[in-house]
Parts: structure tokens; sequence; C-alpha cells
């Protein structure tokens, strides 16, 4: 592995990423996406006449829409940008003159992942925290750690950027870039099985929500955003009775996501671009 | 700049040459792309690297540059084994399948291979500007490489190609898009290279172009050389073609001199050496031979390219290539 060629290869991904014009699109969306989530929320904070934990309830609920909304935006975000990433280049023999320099092939695989990643997460961040800062203004509602919203949906958004990218080294954009949205959507509906299965005590769906969790680990963060963006346990507490119905709905996570599950993510983003290293390796150009 | 050898042009009696295979062997599943690629490319020489389409020519030039693995034999380019990435600073390529970054400008595209070749960041500016101009690109530097026609793009890439004055220059086709003038050019700089002591790797389907430029060229087929010769040797085999009337036997007078054949009323001598030529015309003269017309023939590399690979109507002499197992 060659740091050098790699921050060059990153380099060059975020200068292109600059330079294109669908980036500053996302921008411009997302400033629109803001604005009128902000005024929906708004509304119902002022025209929703619910007091304490159910108006809060509510706005958590809201809250966690929009998040999902930014979330599959991320998503395809991530994935279209990197399902493209190496696989043209090799095709239409862009790589070629990059791959004769001293370069290793790892080198521009993993320099691909860091610039796509500084992107996806950069916006992520900056989305996250602009919608958060909204949401907080026109509803005074504060969740119970809204920094790290964020980073759960930054983090989900990058293992499916990691998982675009190592099929960009062998089947055709248009199939990875789907492969990843369809794997975000299994995962989450994974996610969904596991938590019914724990609602219920039935082992065959609480095992087929961790083998979906083992396999792609996204919907474990998307989880950990949930319950970043609910309200604090005491009004949950507060709520009592009010508050049974939200706990079994999907986009309701009763705790945060475990530490070894987050340590499992970042396991498989290594092992995944390993993988993605040796699969770019037996390619021939 | 990295170092740039100071060279040995022609220099047979070199140590190490340039670039060296033996028997390398590349395997697409069950197809085979090269058989076995024995050859040396010396060090300061152009060499041509000849051969119909699907001879295997890409896939070597590919094996030499390490962007493919051999399934088997090896080689060794600047000395060291193909595919050492140390060894990749030393060397310029132009792909057959050039394409740059469209958003780039081309100042920026150099800049980044400057930055990927690892070439000192005080030499970039002025090895940028050098490459510019080489390739005729300095009133464009500043556009878009998207904005570029398909011959600009190969111009750029030459650039690519020269940036760090590399020890070796592989060029994959380097004309094929480019226009008369742009050939020229090409052939300028291909000089250029040559003295400065650069070796030049020529992989072309052009005979002329490469007739013109290389030294020594290896003629490939179904994957494995079957001829490497040299230029001068190969330009100077003369022949000489005489209009001669009233001499029936004139064939087998003439069959002293060198190789005869018949082509209507001219008489054909191939091998003989230019000053044999008088004394055959004179013998025929003796011999009550009316001789119309003497017209010295040369032969050329499209000749022996057709006759190596057996496509040739009329295939020049046997033996003096050297053909490989």
């Amino acid at each position: 592995m060659n740091r050098g060629a790699i921050l060059v290869i990153a380099r060059l991904t975020l200068r292109e990423a600059f330079r294109r014009r669908l980036l500053w699109a996302l921008v411009g969306l997302t400033f629109l996406l803001v604005a009128v989530t902000g005024w929906l929320l708004g509304k119902a904070a002022e025209l929703n006449p619910l007091q304490g934990g159910e108006q809060q309830l509510i706005l958590s609920q809201l809250l966690v829409m929009i998040a999902f909304m930014f979330s599959f935006v991320l998503t395809m975000t991530a994935a279209f940008a990197a399902s493209p990433a190496i696989g043209p280049e090799i095709e239409n023999g862009l790589l070629l003159a990059v791959l004769a320099r001293p370069v290793r092939r790892a080198d521009v695989l993993l320099g691909r992942w860091l610039g796509l990643a500084l992107v996806v997460v950069g916006y992520a961040l900056a989305a996250g925290y602009l919608e958060l800062a909204v949401a907080r203004l026109m509803t005074g509602y504060v969740p119970v750690d809204p920094m790290v919203a964020p980073l759960y949906l930054a983090g989900e958004s990058l293992i499916l950027l990691t998982l675009a990218l190592v099929f960009s080294t062998r089947i055709a954009p248009v199939a990875s870039g789907s492969i990843a949205v369809v794997g975000f959507g299994l995962a989450w509906m994974g996610g969904i099985a596991g938590g019914i299965g724990d609602y219920l005590n039935n082992d065959s769906l609480r095992n087929a929500g961790t083998i979906a969790h083992l396999i792609l680990p996204s919907d474990t963060l998307w989880r950990g955003a949930m319950f970043a963006l609910e309200p604090p346990s005491d009004v949950l507490a507060a709520a009592g009775s009010q508050a049974r119905i939200f706990t079994v709905s999907p986009f309701f996570a009763g705790t945060p996501p475990p530490l070894p599950w987050l340590a499992w993510c970042a396991v498989w983003v290594v092992a995944t671009l390993a993988i993605g290293v040796l699969l770019l390796r037996r390619r021939e150009l | 700049m990295a170092g740039s050898s100071t060279g040995d042009a022609g220099g047979a009696s070199s140590p190490a040459p340039a670039i060296e295979t033996r028997e390398l062997r590349k395997q697409f599943g069950r197809i085979v792309a090269l058989t076995g690629l024995t050859m040396t490319v010396r060090k300061g020489e152009v060499f041509g690297f000849l051969g119909p389409n699907g001879a295997g020519k890409t896939t070597a030039v590919k094996l030499l540059l390490g962007l493919s693995a051999p399934t088997a034999g090896e080689g060794q380019v600047l000395g060291a084994p193909l595919g050492d990435l140390a060894t990749r600073q030393r060397i310029g390529y132009l792909p057959e399948l050039f394409r740059y970054q469209g958003w780039m400008t081309a100042r920026e595209v150099l800049a980044l291979h400057c930055e990927l070749a690892r070439l000192p960041r005080s030499s970039w500016p002025a090895g940028i500007d050098e490459a510019l101009e080489l390739v005729g690109l300095a009133d464009r530097s500043n556009d878009r490489v998207a904005t570029f026609s398909k011959g600009m793009q190969q111009r750029l890439g030459l650039g690519v190609a020269l940036l760090g004055q590399p020890d070796l220059v592989v060029l994959d086709e380097p004309t094929s898009a480019l226009d008369p003038v742009g050939r020229q050019d090409v052939r300028a700089i291909i000089g250029a290279l040559r003295a400065r002591g650069a070796t030049v790797f020529l992989n072309s389907h052009l005979l002329t172009e490469v007739e013109r430029v290389c030294d020594r060229v290896a003629i490939v087929d179904r994957g494995r050389v079957v001829a490497e010769l040299g230029m001068a040797e190969l330009l100077r085999e003369s022949g000489v073609r005489i209009l001669v009337t009233g001499l029936p036997d004139a064939r087998a007078i003439a069959g002293p001199f060198g190789q005869t054949r018949l082509d209507g009323e001219w008489l054909a001598v191939d091998s003989i050496a230019d000053e044999a030529v008088p004394a055959l015309v004179a013998r025929l003269v003796a011999r009550g031979g009316a001789v119309h017309a003497v017209v010295p023939t040369r032969h050329t590399l499209e000749e022996r390219f057709l006759s190596l690979l057996g496509t040739a109507p009329d295939a020049a002499a046997p033996g003096d290539a050297e053909p490989r197992p």
C-alpha cells in the first residue's frame, strides 16, 4: 500500500466531485428539503394542540421519518457515486495510464474510497446538523442525542458506499448501484424483522435480523440514528401507555446499537475493502 | 526530473537490455493471447513491435508495464522484474486506448501524472510546459480535455508519456488518431527521444511509420515473435528490375547474380549487390540481349512483414530473417 498514491487518488476524487455539477445540485436540493421539512415540523409543533410527552413523541417520529428520507438520499448518493468509480475507468482506458505509474491497484481502490467517503460523510454531517438545527429552531424539540444522529447516518452511507465500490470493480455501474440500494432495503427489512422478533420473542425473526445485520450492517447504524433522534427516556416514561404504540413502530429503536455491533460495522468495512482489493487485483485490464 | 540515462544508441554490446522477455505467456481462460514471447530490446534503440490484429501486441505491452500478470515465463524491464513499482517511475506510456480525465485541463492532467510519477514538485512547471510544447498543445493547455478532439487527446497522452524524461517510452499505436502533420510530429518526438538516449518501444501497424523511425523490429504472429531484424539490414537488401528483350534465357544468365524471377518482360533479380549490377547488364548485352531499362528495387518492411506472415503473393527470399522456434 502506498499512502502517497492513495492520497493523490483521494484528492483527485474530491476535486472531481466538486468540479461536477451533481454535488452542487444535491446541495441545492438539500437546502430546499431542509426548508420544506423545517416548515412542516414548525406547523406540526404549532398546530398540534397536544402537550408534553405525546407531542414530543410525534415530533420525534416526524424527525425520524425525515432522517429516513435523508438516509435514503444518502444511500442513493453513495451508491451511485461509487458504482461507476472503478469499472468504467478500466473499460474506457482511464486507469491504464494511472496504473502504469508507481501506483498499485489497491491504492486506486482505497483512494477512491477515501475521496468518496469524505464527500458522502461531509454531506451527511452538514445536511444532518443543518436539519437538526432547523428542527430545533422551529419546534424546540431536543432529541436524546442530536450530535450523534448524523454520525450514524454518515456511517450508514459509508457501508453502502463500500458495497457499491467493491461491486464496481467487477460489475456494471447500474448493477452495482442497484445492488447497494436493494441491499439497503433488505437490511432495513431484516432489521424490522429482528425488531418484531424481539418484541414477540420469536427466535426465527430475531435470527433473520441478526443475519441481516451481519451481512450488511447498515441497519445497525440506522437504528442508532433513530435512537439518537427519539425523546429522552424520562419523556418516554412520562408518556406511559401512549409511548407503547410507538415502540412497535418500524421507526422506533428501543436501545442504541451495542458496541460489538458498532465494531462489526468497522470490521465489515475493512473486510469488504480487502475483498475489493483482491477482486480488482485479479481483474484483467 | 527523473534520472534519464545517457543511453547507448545501437549499443549491441550493452550488458543490460532495456527489455528482455523469455517465453512470456498469457492466457485468458482458454484463449491464449501470447504463446511464448521471447525478445530483446537494446537500450537506446527505437524498437518496432509489429504484428497483425490479434497477434497479442497490446497484451505484450500490458505485461511489460505490469498492467497484467503473465501466466508463465519471465522478463525484465530496465533491469527489474516485470511489474516492479519503482521502475515505473522511469517509464512513459501512451496506451492504445487513451483516455484522460475530461473534467480536467490538459495542464492539470499533466500535473496529476507528475504527481503519480513522483517527480519532484519543483520540476513540474518546466516539465509540463515542455511536454505541452512538444506535442503542440501549448495554446490549449488550460482547456478542458473533454473539449479536445480525439487527435488532441492522443497528443496529450503522448505528452503524459514524455513527462519526467523517462528512460523507456512505450507507445501503443501512437498515431492512430493523428493527421499527417501529427504523425510527422510523432516521428520528430521519437527522433528526439532517440537522440536523448531513451529507449522507445513502438507498437504500431503502420509499417511505413515503423520503417521510418525504428532501428529494429520484431514481428509477432499468433502470440510469438517470428522475426527480429534490424532496419538497416532490411533496407540493405536491394534488387534490380531489368527490361530486356531478345534473350529467352535471360533468367538463366542472371542466375549467378541473385534470385531471379520473370515479371512479364521484366527480369527481377533480388539480393544482388549494387556493384554487381553493371556486370550483369554487360553480360546480358554481350549475350545479345537488348536492355531497355534498369530499375533498382528495394524491399519494404511491408513486403518482409507479409512474407513472414505467409500472406505475400510473391514472397521474398527465405532464410535472410531469423525465424524463431
